[in-house]
């Protein structure tokens, strides 16, 4: 039986590639509705917001504050101060990582 | 058509290949992730070519490792990768393109590519090579760096220890700062954010984020957003 993480990889990727040749190929009427074009450009924003909190509140289906929200908060913090998207991602870890080490968060 | 100048092309040519490297080098926070969350390094690497879009990717692997089922990772993904298929649309314009360029445009077409294009849209000619180049070098990079990740994660035994998991909401919130461009539009996260938190301990993972889109669902139709 195919495992379920290829089934993901797989279906994810034709999807995405059908989602993209469907540009090309709907005639634009359908697509093109102002309607579908705000829920469209709103829909990365509100899923990309769920994924912040989810990843890193949630541990199976409790919610817990741990070494991850310190290391959200000196994301936040490095991108106030426009840093690039390498050093936001390694900056968490890092901060989370330190907390760990010391011992003064899981 | 007007011959555009030797110098802006050339500066056509390196803005698109500079926004290729910038973007394809956090392939290596996704590779790194991906097997931290128990995808091997094949099906990392197959996320790279095949899926193509990080927000998308990030997800699929962030369900997967949260122990959210295949539905919800794939309908995740799927809702993030939509966008592409207007870009392709407001894109078809200028790329016009027939055949198999037209299937190879299609697995490019993504957030850079498409702003690079559009950011040289007062030239045909110009728009054209900047999506090209840009696509390219974005699947280049980030394939590249997706394989230095995943390797260099597989020699990592405890990924807390590294606070590798810090880095998917960190990744998260730098893919979503740039579009945070309105009070309504952080309002309408935020909102989504909150769902999230409550739905949390009800459902199975991943189902959550996945019920967030209803949000951009309902402000998009009744048009709280202006210009989105």
């Amino acid at each position: 039986m195919l495992e379920a993480k290829w089934i993901a990889v797989i279906v994810s990727s034709v999807l995405a590639f059908l989602l993209k040749l469907s540009g090309n190929i709907i005639p634009a009427k359908y697509l093109e509705r102002p309607k579908i074009k705000a829920i469209t450009a709103l829909v990365p924003i509100v899923m990309l917001s769920a994924l912040v909190i989810v990843q890193t509140f949630a541990l199976g289906q409790n919610l817990v504050i741990d070494a991850r929200f310190a290391g959200l908060i000196f994301a936040f913090i490095l991108l106030l101060i426009r840093a690039p998207f390498i050093v936001v991602v390694i900056g968490a870890s890092l901060m989370a990582a330190l907390l760990r080490y010391f011992d003064l968060l899981n | 058509m007007i011959k555009v100048s030797h110098a802006r092309r050339r500066s056509v040519t390196r803005n698109s290949i500079t926004v290729g490297l910038a973007t394809g080098v956090y392939g290596i926070s996704f590779g790194a992730l991906a097997v931290t969350n128990g995808f091997s390094f094949t099906q990392t690497q197959v996320l790279s070519l095949g899926l193509f879009s990080g927000a998308s990717q990030f997800a699929l692997v962030g369900i997967v490792g949260a122990g959210g089922g295949a539905f919800a990772a794939i309908a995740t993904s799927s809702l993030l990768g939509a966008r592409n298929g207007l870009y392709a649309l407001s894109l078809a314009n200028t790329l016009k393109l027939k055949g198999f360029k037209k299937i190879i445009a299609s697995q490019l077409t993504i957030d850079e590519s498409t702003a690079m294009s559009i950011a040289n849209n007062d030239d045909e000619y110009l728009s054209k090579r900047a999506f090209w180049i840009t696509g390219i070098s974005v699947f280049v990079f980030w394939n590249i760096a997706t394989a230095i990740g995943a390797f260099g994660a597989g020699l990592v035994s405890d990924p807390k220890v590294y606070g590798i998991d810090a880095a998917v909401g960190a990744a998260f919130l730098a893919l979503l700062w740039p579009r945070l461009v309105s009070k309504e539009i952080r309002v309408i996260g935020l909102s989504a954010a909150l769902l999230a938190v409550v739905l949390t301990p009800i459902f199975q993972p991943g189902i959550p984020v996945l019920a967030s889109a209803l949000i951009a669902v309902i402000a998009g139709y009744k048009g709280f957003v202006k210009n989105a």
